[in-house]
Protein backbone atom coordinates (compact mmCIF):
# COMPACT_ATOMS: atom_id res chain seq x y z
CA UNK A 1 0.00 0.00 0.00
CA UNK A 2 1.38 3.41 -0.90
CA UNK A 3 1.50 5.67 1.74
CA UNK A 4 -0.83 7.88 2.79
CA UNK A 5 -0.69 11.35 3.26
CA UNK A 6 -1.79 13.17 5.49
CA UNK A 7 -3.66 16.88 5.97
CA UNK A 8 -3.19 19.78 8.52
CA UNK A 9 -5.96 18.44 10.94
CA UNK A 10 -5.06 14.93 10.74
CA UNK A 11 -4.85 14.93 14.48
CA UNK A 12 -7.21 16.64 15.74
CA UNK A 13 -9.69 14.18 13.23
CA UNK A 14 -8.58 11.37 15.09
CA UNK A 15 -8.87 13.18 18.76
CA UNK A 16 -12.58 13.68 17.47
CA UNK A 17 -13.00 9.99 17.10
CA UNK A 18 -13.20 9.98 13.22
CA UNK A 19 -12.60 6.63 11.96
CA UNK A 20 -10.17 7.24 9.02
CA UNK A 21 -10.41 5.78 4.98
CA UNK A 22 -8.46 6.03 1.94
CA UNK A 23 -9.45 8.72 -0.27
CA UNK A 24 -7.69 10.13 -3.29
CA UNK A 25 -4.82 9.16 -1.53
CA UNK A 26 -5.35 11.15 1.24
CA UNK A 27 -6.20 9.85 4.82
CA UNK A 28 -9.65 11.35 5.44
CA UNK A 29 -12.24 11.15 7.82
CA UNK A 30 -15.39 9.10 6.59
CA UNK A 31 -17.63 9.77 9.78
CA UNK A 32 -17.21 10.14 13.56
CA UNK A 33 -18.61 8.95 16.30
CA UNK A 34 -22.09 9.78 15.76
CA UNK A 35 -22.46 8.12 12.51
CA UNK A 36 -23.68 9.36 8.94
CA UNK A 37 -27.11 9.79 10.12
CA UNK A 38 -26.66 12.00 13.00
CA UNK A 39 -23.55 13.96 10.89
CA UNK A 40 -26.26 14.39 8.05
CA UNK A 41 -29.23 15.72 10.50
CA UNK A 42 -27.09 17.75 11.75
CA UNK A 43 -25.55 19.48 8.62
CA UNK A 44 -29.97 19.90 7.95
CA UNK A 45 -30.31 21.08 10.99
CA UNK A 46 -27.47 23.46 12.79
CA UNK A 47 -24.27 23.56 11.12
CA UNK A 48 -21.56 20.93 10.32
CA UNK A 49 -17.84 21.06 9.51
CA UNK A 50 -15.95 19.11 6.78
CA UNK A 51 -12.55 19.43 6.16
CA UNK A 52 -11.87 18.87 2.51
CA UNK A 53 -8.53 20.10 2.42
CA UNK A 54 -7.57 17.35 0.07
CA UNK A 55 -9.07 19.03 -2.81
CA UNK A 56 -6.84 21.21 -5.07
CA UNK A 57 -6.48 24.94 -4.50
CA UNK A 58 -5.04 26.74 -7.49
CA UNK A 59 -4.27 30.79 -8.48
CA UNK A 60 -3.90 31.66 -11.46
CA UNK A 61 -2.25 34.84 -12.78
CA UNK A 62 -1.43 36.83 -15.36
CA UNK A 63 -1.46 40.54 -16.66
CA UNK A 64 -4.88 41.41 -14.77
CA UNK A 65 -7.87 39.62 -14.24
CA UNK A 66 -9.12 39.63 -17.76
CA UNK A 67 -5.84 38.03 -19.27
CA UNK A 68 -6.27 35.14 -16.89
CA UNK A 69 -10.07 34.95 -17.42
CA UNK A 70 -9.96 34.90 -21.35
CA UNK A 71 -7.44 32.03 -21.17
CA UNK A 72 -9.67 30.25 -18.83
CA UNK A 73 -12.27 30.13 -20.97
CA UNK A 74 -10.49 28.30 -23.88
CA UNK A 75 -10.59 25.12 -21.17
CA UNK A 76 -14.13 25.82 -19.61
CA UNK A 77 -17.66 26.70 -21.57
CA UNK A 78 -18.21 29.20 -19.09
CA UNK A 79 -18.47 33.10 -18.87
CA UNK A 80 -15.18 33.29 -16.53
CA UNK A 81 -14.75 36.92 -18.05
CA UNK A 82 -17.98 38.23 -17.24
CA UNK A 83 -17.92 37.02 -13.42
CA UNK A 84 -17.86 39.44 -10.88
CA UNK A 85 -15.06 40.80 -8.86
CA UNK A 86 -15.84 38.47 -5.46
CA UNK A 87 -18.12 36.04 -7.24
CA UNK A 88 -17.70 32.40 -7.62
CA UNK A 89 -19.13 30.35 -10.09
CA UNK A 90 -19.35 26.69 -11.32
CA UNK A 91 -17.68 25.25 -14.03
CA UNK A 92 -15.90 22.50 -16.07
CA UNK A 93 -13.07 21.41 -17.84
CA UNK A 94 -14.25 20.16 -21.04
CA UNK A 95 -12.41 17.33 -23.23
CA UNK A 96 -12.46 17.24 -27.08
CA UNK A 97 -15.11 14.76 -27.24
CA UNK A 98 -17.73 17.05 -25.07
CA UNK A 99 -16.66 14.99 -22.00
CA UNK A 100 -15.86 16.57 -18.51
CA UNK A 101 -12.60 16.09 -17.44
CA UNK A 102 -13.43 17.67 -13.80
CA UNK A 103 -15.84 20.34 -12.61
CA UNK A 104 -14.48 23.27 -10.33
CA UNK A 105 -15.07 26.49 -8.85
CA UNK A 106 -13.70 29.53 -10.94
CA UNK A 107 -13.67 32.69 -7.98
CA UNK A 108 -12.69 36.13 -9.26
CA UNK A 109 -10.17 37.50 -6.72
CA UNK A 110 -9.42 40.64 -8.40
CA UNK A 111 -6.24 40.33 -9.77
CA UNK A 112 -6.62 36.74 -9.99
CA UNK A 113 -8.50 33.65 -10.35
CA UNK A 114 -8.71 31.10 -7.67
CA UNK A 115 -10.03 27.67 -8.85
CA UNK A 116 -10.48 24.92 -6.11
CA UNK A 117 -10.73 21.26 -8.21
CA UNK A 118 -11.26 17.63 -6.67
CA UNK A 119 -8.77 15.74 -5.02
CA UNK A 120 -8.67 12.94 -7.38
CA UNK A 121 -8.41 15.18 -10.64
CA UNK A 122 -6.07 17.49 -9.32
CA UNK A 123 -2.71 16.41 -10.56
CA UNK A 124 -4.33 16.14 -14.31
CA UNK A 125 -5.98 19.73 -13.75
CA UNK A 126 -2.86 21.19 -13.58
CA UNK A 127 -0.86 19.56 -16.19
CA UNK A 128 -4.23 20.49 -17.84
CA UNK A 129 -3.81 24.23 -16.97
CA UNK A 130 -0.30 24.48 -17.46
CA UNK A 131 -0.51 23.28 -20.84
CA UNK A 132 -3.81 24.83 -22.19
CA UNK A 133 -3.53 28.37 -20.26
CA UNK A 134 -0.43 29.55 -22.69
CA UNK A 135 3.14 31.04 -21.01
CA UNK A 136 1.68 34.20 -19.72
CA UNK A 137 -0.50 32.42 -17.44
CA UNK A 138 1.15 31.19 -13.82
CA UNK A 139 -0.59 28.46 -12.23
CA UNK A 140 0.36 28.03 -8.64
CA UNK A 141 -0.83 25.52 -6.62
CA UNK A 142 -1.51 26.12 -3.10
CA UNK A 143 -0.36 23.44 -1.13
CA UNK A 144 -0.06 25.67 2.67
CA UNK A 145 -3.35 26.53 2.99
CA UNK A 146 -6.49 24.07 4.04
CA UNK A 147 -10.03 24.07 3.19
CA UNK A 148 -12.60 23.98 5.38
CA UNK A 149 -16.55 23.26 4.60
CA UNK A 150 -19.10 24.96 7.73
CA UNK A 151 -22.74 24.48 6.31
CA UNK A 152 -25.68 24.83 7.58
CA UNK A 153 -28.60 26.48 8.67
CA UNK A 154 -26.67 27.92 11.69
CA UNK A 155 -23.02 28.31 9.67
CA UNK A 156 -24.07 32.27 9.59
CA UNK A 157 -24.57 33.27 12.70
CA UNK A 158 -21.59 30.48 13.76
CA UNK A 159 -18.68 32.33 11.10
CA UNK A 160 -20.37 35.95 12.23
CA UNK A 161 -19.31 35.24 15.91
CA UNK A 162 -15.74 35.29 14.51
CA UNK A 163 -15.98 38.29 11.67
CA UNK A 164 -19.48 40.32 11.23
CA UNK A 165 -18.30 40.64 7.50
CA UNK A 166 -19.61 37.13 6.63
CA UNK A 167 -23.12 38.53 6.94
CA UNK A 168 -22.79 40.56 4.30
CA UNK A 169 -22.11 37.96 1.31
CA UNK A 170 -24.99 36.18 -0.47
CA UNK A 171 -24.87 32.76 -2.39
CA UNK A 172 -21.30 32.39 -4.64
CA UNK A 173 -19.91 35.73 -3.02
CA UNK A 174 -15.94 35.59 -1.88
CA UNK A 175 -14.14 38.03 0.09
CA UNK A 176 -10.88 37.89 1.87
CA UNK A 177 -12.07 38.04 6.12
CA UNK A 178 -9.64 37.86 9.20
CA UNK A 179 -11.31 34.88 11.03
CA UNK A 180 -9.62 34.19 14.43
CA UNK A 181 -6.24 36.02 13.63
CA UNK A 182 -5.57 34.58 10.11
CA UNK A 183 -6.58 35.53 6.68
CA UNK A 184 -8.88 32.80 4.90
CA UNK A 185 -10.53 32.91 1.38
CA UNK A 186 -13.80 32.94 2.06
CA UNK A 187 -16.72 31.86 -0.19
CA UNK A 188 -20.31 31.47 0.31
CA UNK A 189 -21.24 28.03 -1.00
CA UNK A 190 -20.45 24.31 -0.30
CA UNK A 191 -21.50 20.62 -1.23
CA UNK A 192 -24.62 20.35 0.68
CA UNK A 193 -27.72 21.99 -0.43
CA UNK A 194 -27.09 24.28 2.75
CA UNK A 195 -26.71 27.78 3.11
CA UNK A 196 -22.58 27.73 4.41
CA UNK A 197 -19.09 28.65 3.72
CA UNK A 198 -15.95 27.28 2.36
CA UNK A 199 -12.82 28.81 3.85
CA UNK A 200 -9.27 28.77 2.77
CA UNK A 201 -6.95 29.14 5.56
CA UNK A 202 -3.32 29.19 5.99
CA UNK A 203 -2.38 25.15 7.22
CA UNK A 204 -0.68 25.99 10.09
CA UNK A 205 -4.02 28.09 11.31
CA UNK A 206 -6.44 25.85 10.37
CA UNK A 207 -6.27 23.81 13.76
CA UNK A 208 -6.89 26.53 16.13
CA UNK A 209 -9.84 28.16 13.61
CA UNK A 210 -11.71 24.55 13.66
CA UNK A 211 -11.41 23.78 17.12
CA UNK A 212 -12.70 27.67 17.52
CA UNK A 213 -15.69 26.96 14.97
CA UNK A 214 -16.27 23.19 16.99
CA UNK A 215 -15.67 25.05 20.22
CA UNK A 216 -19.57 26.38 19.18
CA UNK A 217 -22.35 24.40 20.52
CA UNK A 218 -24.20 24.58 17.21
CA UNK A 219 -21.10 23.04 14.90
CA UNK A 220 -20.69 19.32 14.94
CA UNK A 221 -17.54 17.78 12.93
CA UNK A 222 -18.60 15.88 9.67
CA UNK A 223 -17.37 13.50 7.74
CA UNK A 224 -17.14 12.19 3.99
CA UNK A 225 -19.94 9.99 4.46
CA UNK A 226 -22.33 12.57 5.34
CA UNK A 227 -21.43 14.78 2.74
CA UNK A 228 -21.77 12.31 0.12
CA UNK A 229 -25.31 11.71 1.53
CA UNK A 230 -25.66 15.37 1.33
CA UNK A 231 -24.60 16.38 -1.94
CA UNK A 232 -27.10 13.73 -3.17
CA UNK A 233 -29.79 14.65 -1.72
CA UNK A 234 -28.94 18.40 -3.62
CA UNK A 235 -28.89 16.78 -6.51
CA UNK A 236 -25.12 17.76 -6.92
CA UNK A 237 -22.84 15.70 -9.26
CA UNK A 238 -19.96 13.84 -7.76
CA UNK A 239 -16.99 13.95 -10.23
CA UNK A 240 -15.82 10.30 -11.56
CA UNK A 241 -19.68 8.72 -11.03
CA UNK A 242 -22.06 11.19 -12.11
CA UNK A 243 -20.22 12.92 -14.63
CA UNK A 244 -16.79 11.55 -15.93
CA UNK A 245 -14.79 11.99 -19.24
CA UNK A 246 -17.44 10.60 -21.48
CA UNK A 247 -20.69 11.99 -20.36
CA UNK A 248 -21.00 15.68 -21.53
CA UNK A 249 -22.68 18.79 -19.85
CA UNK A 250 -25.83 18.41 -21.69
CA UNK A 251 -26.13 15.21 -20.93
CA UNK A 252 -25.59 15.28 -17.04
CA UNK A 253 -27.83 18.43 -17.07
CA UNK A 254 -25.52 21.21 -16.31
CA UNK A 255 -26.37 23.25 -18.99
CA UNK A 256 -27.30 26.34 -16.30
CA UNK A 257 -23.29 26.52 -16.29
CA UNK A 258 -23.17 27.39 -19.68
CA UNK A 259 -23.94 30.74 -19.82
CA UNK A 260 -25.67 32.30 -23.56
CA UNK A 261 -22.18 33.96 -23.93
CA UNK A 262 -20.58 31.03 -24.53
CA UNK A 263 -22.98 29.37 -26.90
CA UNK A 264 -24.16 29.71 -30.48
CA UNK A 265 -24.91 33.36 -31.33
CA UNK A 266 -22.67 34.69 -28.23
CA UNK A 267 -20.22 37.17 -28.68
CA UNK A 268 -17.32 34.26 -27.16
CA UNK A 269 -19.31 31.03 -28.22
CA UNK A 270 -17.26 27.97 -28.39
CA UNK A 271 -13.45 28.35 -28.14
CA UNK A 272 -13.67 25.58 -25.49
CA UNK A 273 -12.32 21.64 -25.63
CA UNK A 274 -15.46 19.99 -27.47
CA UNK A 275 -17.41 23.08 -28.39
CA UNK A 276 -18.92 21.14 -31.57
CA UNK A 277 -20.81 18.32 -29.85
CA UNK A 278 -21.50 20.95 -26.34
CA UNK A 279 -22.91 23.50 -28.76
CA UNK A 280 -25.02 20.81 -30.83
CA UNK A 281 -26.13 19.45 -27.67
CA UNK A 282 -27.33 22.65 -26.34
CA UNK A 283 -29.09 23.27 -29.68
CA UNK A 284 -31.22 19.64 -30.41
CA UNK A 285 -30.60 18.19 -26.87
CA UNK A 286 -28.91 14.75 -25.91
CA UNK A 287 -30.42 11.53 -25.96
CA UNK A 288 -29.48 10.55 -22.53
CA UNK A 289 -29.77 12.47 -19.67
CA UNK A 290 -28.80 12.80 -15.66
CA UNK A 291 -32.24 12.35 -13.82
CA UNK A 292 -33.25 12.03 -10.30
CA UNK A 293 -34.15 8.61 -8.88
CA UNK A 294 -36.36 7.34 -6.24
CA UNK A 295 -36.36 3.57 -5.41
CA UNK A 296 -40.12 2.70 -4.53
CA UNK A 297 -39.52 0.47 -1.36
CA UNK A 298 -37.21 1.37 0.88
CA UNK A 299 -34.02 -1.00 -0.70
CA UNK A 300 -31.27 2.19 -1.27
CA UNK A 301 -30.29 1.16 -4.93
CA UNK A 302 -26.55 1.93 -5.50
CA UNK A 303 -23.94 2.98 -7.81
CA UNK A 304 -24.08 0.22 -11.19
CA UNK A 305 -27.36 -1.00 -10.45
CA UNK A 306 -29.01 -1.77 -14.44
CA UNK A 307 -32.23 0.37 -14.85
CA UNK A 308 -34.56 -0.96 -17.36
CA UNK A 309 -37.78 0.25 -19.13
CA UNK A 310 -39.93 -2.78 -18.04
CA UNK A 311 -40.61 -5.11 -15.10
CA UNK A 312 -39.14 -8.30 -17.37
CA UNK A 313 -37.29 -8.64 -20.33
CA UNK A 314 -35.08 -6.46 -22.59
CA UNK A 315 -31.80 -4.97 -22.60
CA UNK A 316 -31.04 -2.30 -19.72
CA UNK A 317 -31.56 1.37 -20.86
CA UNK A 318 -29.46 3.22 -18.53
CA UNK A 319 -27.33 2.73 -15.03
CA UNK A 320 -27.51 4.74 -11.61
CA UNK A 321 -24.52 6.80 -10.83
CA UNK A 322 -24.84 7.77 -7.63
CA UNK A 323 -27.50 5.81 -4.73
CA UNK A 324 -27.79 5.67 -1.07
CA UNK A 325 -30.10 6.34 1.71
CA UNK A 326 -31.22 9.96 1.81
CA UNK A 327 -31.49 10.67 6.00
CA UNK A 328 -33.72 13.84 5.32
CA UNK A 329 -36.03 12.59 2.36
CA UNK A 330 -36.46 9.35 4.52
CA UNK A 331 -36.06 6.75 2.07
CA UNK A 332 -33.67 5.84 -0.59
CA UNK A 333 -32.57 8.59 -3.48
CA UNK A 334 -30.30 7.81 -6.49
CA UNK A 335 -29.20 10.08 -9.49
CA UNK A 336 -28.72 7.75 -12.78
CA UNK A 337 -28.83 8.28 -16.87
CA UNK A 338 -31.94 7.20 -18.74
CA UNK A 339 -32.56 8.46 -22.42
CA UNK A 340 -34.56 11.24 -22.85
CA UNK A 341 -37.81 9.62 -23.81
CA UNK A 342 -37.85 8.09 -20.11
CA UNK A 343 -36.16 10.69 -18.53
CA UNK A 344 -39.51 12.84 -17.09
CA UNK A 345 -40.40 13.06 -13.75
CA UNK A 346 -43.08 10.59 -12.88
CA UNK A 347 -42.02 7.92 -15.22
CA UNK A 348 -41.10 4.69 -13.61
CA UNK A 349 -38.93 2.61 -14.77
CA UNK A 350 -37.39 -0.79 -12.38
CA UNK A 351 -33.58 -1.19 -11.25
CA UNK A 352 -32.54 -4.92 -10.61
CA UNK A 353 -31.84 -5.25 -7.53
CA UNK A 354 -30.48 -8.54 -6.12
CA UNK A 355 -31.74 -10.49 -9.33
CA UNK A 356 -35.54 -8.46 -8.46
CA UNK A 357 -36.60 -5.19 -10.75
CA UNK A 358 -37.98 -2.80 -8.37
CA UNK A 359 -39.64 0.10 -9.47
CA UNK A 360 -38.50 3.59 -9.74
CA UNK A 361 -39.86 7.45 -10.18
CA UNK A 362 -38.07 9.95 -12.14
CA UNK A 363 -37.98 12.66 -10.11
CA UNK A 364 -36.93 16.44 -9.92
CA UNK A 365 -33.74 17.11 -8.26
CA UNK A 366 -32.84 18.52 -5.84
CA UNK A 367 -34.77 16.03 -3.21
CA UNK A 368 -34.57 18.42 -0.65
CA UNK A 369 -34.95 21.68 -1.26
CA UNK A 370 -31.98 24.16 -1.27
CA UNK A 371 -31.89 26.47 1.47
CA UNK A 372 -29.30 29.13 -0.24
CA UNK A 373 -29.12 32.87 1.01
CA UNK A 374 -29.32 34.43 -2.68
CA UNK B 1 -24.55 -17.46 23.33
CA UNK B 2 -22.67 -18.25 20.46
CA UNK B 3 -20.45 -16.17 18.33
CA UNK B 4 -19.55 -17.21 14.23
CA UNK B 5 -16.92 -15.60 12.17
CA UNK B 6 -19.73 -13.85 10.05
CA UNK B 7 -20.53 -11.76 13.59
CA UNK B 8 -23.67 -13.25 14.20
CA UNK B 9 -24.80 -14.45 17.91
CA UNK B 10 -26.60 -17.41 18.13
CA UNK B 11 -29.10 -18.51 20.89
CA UNK B 12 -30.83 -21.75 22.50
CA UNK B 13 -34.56 -20.35 23.32
CA UNK B 14 -37.46 -22.95 23.61
CA UNK B 15 -35.64 -25.53 21.34
CA UNK B 16 -34.88 -23.08 18.25
CA UNK B 17 -31.69 -21.24 17.74
CA UNK B 18 -32.22 -17.48 17.72
CA UNK B 19 -30.00 -14.90 15.39
CA UNK B 20 -28.74 -11.98 15.37
CA UNK B 21 -25.92 -10.18 14.53
CA UNK B 22 -23.60 -8.59 17.14
CA UNK B 23 -22.31 -5.11 18.48
CA UNK B 24 -19.55 -5.11 16.58
CA UNK B 25 -21.39 -6.45 13.16
CA UNK B 26 -23.97 -3.24 13.89
CA UNK B 27 -21.36 -0.43 14.94
CA UNK B 28 -18.92 -1.58 11.89
CA UNK B 29 -22.17 -1.47 9.36
CA UNK B 30 -22.86 1.79 11.02
CA UNK B 31 -26.85 3.32 11.08
CA UNK B 32 -28.65 0.59 9.49
CA UNK B 33 -31.46 1.76 6.86
CA UNK B 34 -32.79 -1.45 5.30
CA UNK B 35 -33.41 -5.15 6.48
CA UNK B 36 -34.87 -8.42 4.34
CA UNK B 37 -35.75 -10.80 6.01
CA UNK B 38 -36.27 -14.66 4.56
CA UNK B 39 -39.78 -16.12 4.15
CA UNK B 40 -40.94 -18.17 6.91
CA UNK B 41 -40.94 -21.76 6.69
CA UNK B 42 -37.91 -21.65 4.12
CA UNK B 43 -35.44 -24.88 4.35
CA UNK B 44 -31.89 -23.13 4.41
CA UNK B 45 -28.52 -24.84 4.14
CA UNK B 46 -25.13 -23.20 6.05
CA UNK B 47 -23.83 -20.73 4.11
CA UNK B 48 -26.86 -19.31 2.22
CA UNK B 49 -27.36 -15.39 1.72
CA UNK B 50 -30.71 -15.33 3.68
CA UNK B 51 -30.73 -11.86 4.94
CA UNK B 52 -29.72 -8.58 3.24
CA UNK B 53 -28.68 -5.75 5.24
CA UNK B 54 -28.51 -1.89 4.21
CA UNK B 55 -26.62 0.50 6.29
CA UNK B 56 -26.17 4.42 4.82
CA UNK B 57 -22.58 3.25 3.53
CA UNK B 58 -22.87 -0.08 1.70
CA UNK B 59 -24.89 -3.93 1.45
CA UNK B 60 -23.82 -6.92 3.37
CA UNK B 61 -25.51 -10.51 3.47
CA UNK B 62 -26.35 -12.23 5.98
CA UNK B 63 -26.16 -15.63 5.84
CA UNK B 64 -27.54 -19.10 7.32
CA UNK B 65 -25.10 -20.07 10.73
CA UNK B 66 -26.66 -23.37 10.28
CA UNK B 67 -28.67 -25.85 7.91
CA UNK B 68 -32.52 -26.04 9.02
CA UNK B 69 -35.68 -24.29 8.31
CA UNK B 70 -36.63 -20.64 9.37
CA UNK B 71 -40.03 -20.48 11.42
CA UNK B 72 -40.10 -16.97 12.70
CA UNK B 73 -38.67 -13.20 11.82
CA UNK B 74 -38.41 -10.43 13.61
CA UNK B 75 -40.64 -7.27 10.96
CA UNK B 76 -40.08 -5.31 13.65
CA UNK B 77 -36.75 -4.51 12.47
CA UNK B 78 -37.80 -4.33 8.70
CA UNK B 79 -40.04 -1.44 9.73
CA UNK B 80 -37.66 0.44 12.20
CA UNK B 81 -34.11 -0.65 10.87
CA UNK B 82 -32.60 1.29 13.18
CA UNK B 83 -33.26 -0.75 16.08
CA UNK B 84 -30.49 -3.06 14.50
CA UNK B 85 -28.10 -0.39 15.54
CA UNK B 86 -29.92 0.32 19.26
CA UNK B 87 -30.45 -3.09 20.76
CA UNK B 88 -28.02 -5.46 18.73
CA UNK B 89 -28.09 -8.25 21.12
CA UNK B 90 -31.69 -7.75 22.50
CA UNK B 91 -35.04 -6.68 20.93
CA UNK B 92 -33.15 -6.65 17.36
CA UNK B 93 -33.03 -10.11 16.44
CA UNK B 94 -33.25 -11.25 12.72
CA UNK B 95 -34.88 -14.88 12.46
CA UNK B 96 -35.16 -17.94 14.40
CA UNK B 97 -34.71 -21.11 12.70
CA UNK B 98 -35.23 -24.99 14.14
CA UNK B 99 -32.09 -27.43 13.87
CA UNK B 100 -31.56 -31.10 13.57
CA UNK B 101 -29.32 -31.44 16.40
CA UNK B 102 -28.93 -28.54 18.84
CA UNK B 103 -25.18 -29.52 19.58
CA UNK B 104 -24.22 -28.14 16.54
CA UNK B 105 -24.07 -24.70 18.37
CA UNK B 106 -20.99 -26.25 20.07
CA UNK B 107 -18.91 -25.53 16.93
CA UNK B 108 -19.29 -21.51 16.98
CA UNK B 109 -17.58 -19.24 19.96
CA UNK B 110 -18.28 -18.81 23.10
CA UNK B 111 -18.50 -15.01 24.35
CA UNK B 112 -14.62 -14.71 25.41
CA UNK B 113 -13.31 -16.66 22.09
CA UNK B 114 -15.62 -14.07 19.99
CA UNK B 115 -14.17 -11.21 22.53
CA UNK B 116 -10.44 -12.32 21.03
CA UNK B 117 -11.73 -12.86 17.52
CA UNK B 118 -12.61 -9.68 17.46
CA UNK B 119 -10.11 -8.21 18.89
Amino acid sequence: MTDLLRLPLHDLHVELGAKMVPFAGYDMPVQYSAGVMKEHQHTRTRAGLFDVSHMGQVVLRGDGYEQVARAVEALVPVNVMGLGENRQRYGFFTNDDGGIEDDLMLANRGDHLFVVVNAACKDGDIALMRAGLGPEISVDVIDDRALLALQGPEAEAVLAGLNSGVCDMRFMDVATLELDGAACWVSRSGYTGEDGFEISAPSEAAEALARRLLDHEAVAPIGLGARDSLRLEAGLCLYGHDIDTATSPVEAGLTWAIQKVRRSGGARAGGFPGASRILQELEEGASRLRVGLLPQGRAPMREGVELFAADEGGEPVGRITSGSFGPTVGGPVAMGYLPVELAAPGTTVFGELRGKRQPVEVAQMPFVPANFKR
Amino acid sequence: MKFTEDHEWLRAEDGLVVVGITEHASSQLGDVVFVELPEIDTKVAKGDEIVVIESVKAASDISAPLDGEIVEVNAAIVDEPGKVNEDPLGDAWFFKMKIDDMSALDDYMDEDAYKAFVG
